[in-house]
């Protein structure tokens, strides 16, 4: 594998890890805006801009653009986070140059006004299926909660106010500011010429004006508390729960995520034995979250609305715990086993490598190899987890739940 | 592509299928035991997935936290599923853990504890998952689509009901282990890297002596009535249809699953642009070819606002039935790229390869290699699809909605 990189004079950045054993070429544009960068009046503008992109450009129409992914058997997808949007697509090599082409040419949306209305109607249906499934939101929320007052709190989708308020007016002054050519990673992974994609590139994204403002990262203040929502629709009880963690610019990026393998992988952790194999929960889990300028430790559980009480407790105790003791040596080093193999397996699919390339630039503006994250990985011993969870406090969650129990039944 | 494909049976009935991609540095297996849901007994569904959940609490000489540190330890990725007619068991690793991997689940499938201590937690584990469903709208309806469309036991949901799981006894469980997690229907596959003759030599060592009876028949009842209603307070009204289809082992596979590819796969599929590019109705739209043995269905989905749900189940069932009328060259093309990019993907995943071992030999009793998919693709002609498409029209028999209120369902065809 070899990794390259090119600027264009308008400063699109242009990176490829070539594999000339692979069977496919990925490629991917990373444009650095979400819903972090949206404003007040703007949310989720970059997931519906991002759902627009898709409706075409001057030059072709949404469904020439539909038929023309599947003609080339591109295996293709979009997602909009809180800080990147994402355009990507997988093909045999010899298609990616049209793929390629055909991306480049949605970048530079048309925006009509009719489309605009249709796809309007679809987001609305994508926030209502949300709320039809668990947690019902309650992620969202927990995030807008957690985060209040930062740029972090914004939701990814908008609520059906802000997306029925929604002109295309607002929708291209949005595009201008953020879609310019220094705000975009171009990336390519597999078997493909990274000399020839990049003339490509210059030819077709060039002339697209630079000049972007730098995100601001203010590191986030915390707001822990416990919310409960009553939903007597609901079956089970729902469980989110966010606590501080360090951002992606930190040397203990993989300290981090080592510890939540250790602490609720979503087999053979500590939330596992705890909780899931008892038959306790349905469901247990421990993920770290980077983003820039301050992460999060997001758990989540679901169980029987009689046992949430009990389970809340048994899951501030392993917290607990794990904050006084640390963790042992024989229990990181299994973590970091299942780490390292599940790198190297998803290494396999060229789709993975290149979400890992883009997603390293976006946010650090690094490179890092397979290799080199097996290294990080293998770096980290149990006394920087242990000072880690003692300076990230597991134990001060913003927490909201959602099920049967109504606010007076629950308590932290 | 040039593959080699090894088939072995075994005297005791089990099949070892396995495919060489030496390219790969992973190996995965997929262990498929006929240890189904079509064989619960009546009053007891749940069995087989009970039983699932109780093979990994101990087995061998290793309680259930040894059994899944030994896993962790080798950096193995692991799942269960229970299907219809078999539970498989999927473990993803690098190659060289191959000769550790196996006598792990030598044990688990042959020698669980299966402990009196353990059967309530797992029994809880899978109330659980009874429970879980419910508040799962869109998971729900197309579980009671395949009950409805499909003759009892074969659309059963997997986990049983509340009422069925607390009747099984540990006894229940023992004798549905003894009975099903057997050789006799026993597919093992292996995709990636590995050599096959100490490959044929490990399974030989773990699983030579393993030895059981004559599968059962199955009885079949009549499939259920066409239009199911279940009432909930939902944000949207959830809208599944059914319309039979032939099985994959039948000549007609490749001109009818492209047809419901053309249906409901991808963006540019009939369903996706009629239901949502060009009238906003939904954010989730698609029909997909499901098969058993012996009988299929093309399943079809859309989630909608209540008061556009009748709009969206009639446009829906106009373009099933409007199939008849035949695809075009256009979507023939698509549908052809499609496949022959997603036959190269293979390659480059181990488990997906298989878990498609696994799946061919059990519905062809043989495998289909990627080259034989692409030359049956390549030789596909739209007389051949159009053909099947007059012959079999496309007829809606099953409808299921989940939501506010309940729709007109109308099957005549005009």
């Amino acid at each position: 594998m070899q990794f390259r990189k090119q600027t264009l004079d308008n400063g699109l950045v242009a990176l490829g890890e070539v594999n000339p054993q692979a069977y496919t070429a990925a490629v991917g544009f990373f444009v650095r805006t979400g819903s972090r960068d949206e404003g007040p009046e703007e949310s989720g503008l970059s997931h519906f801009l991002e759902h627009m992109i898709f409706k075409g450009s001057e030059t072709r129409n949404a469904d020439q653009v539909n038929q023309e992914f599947d003609r080339l058997g591109a295996m293709n997808n979009a997602y909009t986070s809180k800080e990147s949007t994402v355009f990507w697509a997988v093909v045999l090599p010899e298609y990616l140059e049209p793929v390629t082409e055909l991306l480049a040419d949605i970048l530079r949306p048309a925006l009509r006004e009719e489309d605009f209305q249709t796809e309007k109607e679809v987001i609305l249906e994508e926030i209502r299926m949300y709320l039809d499934q668990p947690p019902f939101g309650a992620d969202e929320e927990c995030e807008e909660l957690h985060f209040a007052g930062h740029p972090l709190a914004n939701r990814v989708l908008g609520t059906m106010e802000s997306i029925r308020a929604m002109t295309p007016q607002r929708m291209r002054d949005y595009f201008q500011r953020r879609y310019r050519a220094d705000n975009i990673v171009a990336v390519v992974a597999g078997r493909v010429d990274f000399d020839a994609w990049c003339d490509q590139l210059q030819r077709l994204c060039g002339a697209w004006p630079g000049g972007s403002q730098p995100r601001p990262i203010v590191p986030p203040r915390r707001h822990p508390g416990f919310h409960v929502r009553h939903k007597p629709q609901a079956t089970q009880q729902y469980v989110v729960q966010l606590a501080a963690a360090p951002g992606c610019e930190s040397p203990q990026r993989w300290v981090a995520e080592l510890a939540a393998v250790v602490l609720g992988d979503s087999v053979g952790s500590r939330l596992y034995w705890e909780l899931v194999e008892p038959g306790r929960a349905e469901h247990a889990a421990l993920h770290y979250v980077d983003y820039q300028g301050g992460g999060i430790f997001w758990t989540t559980m679901s169980c029987q609305p009689q046992a949430a009480q009990e389970n809340l407790r048994r899951l501030a105790d392993v917290y607990a715990q794990a904050i006084v003791e640390g963790v042992r040596e024989d229990e990181l080093h299994r973590a970091k086993t299942k780490t390292k193999a599940r790198l190297v397996l998803a290494a396999e699919r060229t789709h993975r490598r290149l979400f890992s390339v883009g997603g390293n630039w976006l946010s650090l503006e690094r490179y890092f190899s397979l290799e080199e994250e097996l290294q990080q990985i293998d770096a980290v011993d149990p006394e920087q987890v242990a000072q880690l969870l003692t300076q990230f406090r597991l134990d001060q969650p913003t927490s909201v739940t959602v099920g049967p129990l109504r606010p007076e039944e629950l308590s932290p | 592509m040039s593959e080699t494909i090894h088939v072995r049976q075994f005297d005791n009935g089990l099949v070892l299928v396995a495919e060489p991609m030496p390219w790969l540095g992973s190996v995965a297996c997929s262990f498929r035991v006929p240890g189904g849901y079509q064989y619960d007994p009546p009053d007891r569904l749940g069995t087989a997935e009970l039983t699932c959940e109780m093979v990994f609490r101990g087995a061998g000489d290793r309680d259930s936290q040894a059994l899944i540190g030994h896993l962790d330890s080798l950096g193995a990725q692991y799942g269960e599923s229970v299907g219809t007619a078999g539970a498989q068991f999927g473990v993803a690793l690098l190659a060289q853990s191959l000769p550790e991997v196996l006598p792990l689940y030598a044990d688990v499938l042959r020698r669980p504890w299966l402990p009196e201590e353990k059967l309530e937690q797992a029994r809880e584990v899978v109330l659980q998952e009874v429970r879980a469903v419910e508040d799962e709208p869109a998971h729900k309806v197309l579980q009671e689509l395949r009950r409805l469309y499909y003759p009892d036991p074969l659309g059963r949901p997997s986990h049983g009901t509340l009422e069925s799981v607390p009747r099984i006894t540990l006894e229940d469980v023992r004798q549905f282990h003894g009975r099903f997690y057997q050789p006799q229907g026993a597919i093992f596959g292996v995709a990636g890297q590995f050599d096959w003759d100490q490959l044929q030599r490990l399974v030989e060592q773990h699983f030579g002596d393993w030895s059981g009876d004559e599968l059962p028949q199955i009885e079949l009842q009549a499939a259920g009535e066409r239009y199911r209603h279940f009432e909930q307070d939902s944000q949207q009204t959830h809208v599944a249809v059914a319309f039979p289809t032939v099985p994959y082992r039948h000549d007609d596979y490749f001109p009818a699953a492209v047809a419901a590819s053309v249906l409901g796969r991808g963006m540019s599929s009939r369903l996706f642009t009629q239901v949502r590019e060009r009238r906003g109705l939904c954010y989730a739209v698609w029909a997909s070819y499901h098969t058993l043995r012996d009988r299929a269905a093309v399943l079809c989905y859309a989630g909608t606002t209540a008061d556009r749900a009748q709009q969206t189940l009639d446009v829906m069932i106009e373009q099933i039935h409007h199939l008849a009328q035949g695809i075009t060259s256009e979507e023939l093309q698509r549908v052809k790229a499609q496949v022959k990019s997603r036959l190269v993907m293979q390659q480059e995943s181990s488990s997906s390869r298989a878990g498609t071992l696994v799946g061919d030999y059990y519905h062809l009793g043989r495998v289909r290699s990627l080259a034989e998919v692409q030359q049956r693709m390549d030789c596909l002609i739209l007389q051949e699809v159009n053909r099947y498409l007059a012959e079999n029209p496309p007829r809606v028999t099953t409808v299921v909605t989940l939501g506010p209120s309940p729709l007109e369902v109308n099957l005549a065809v005009p």
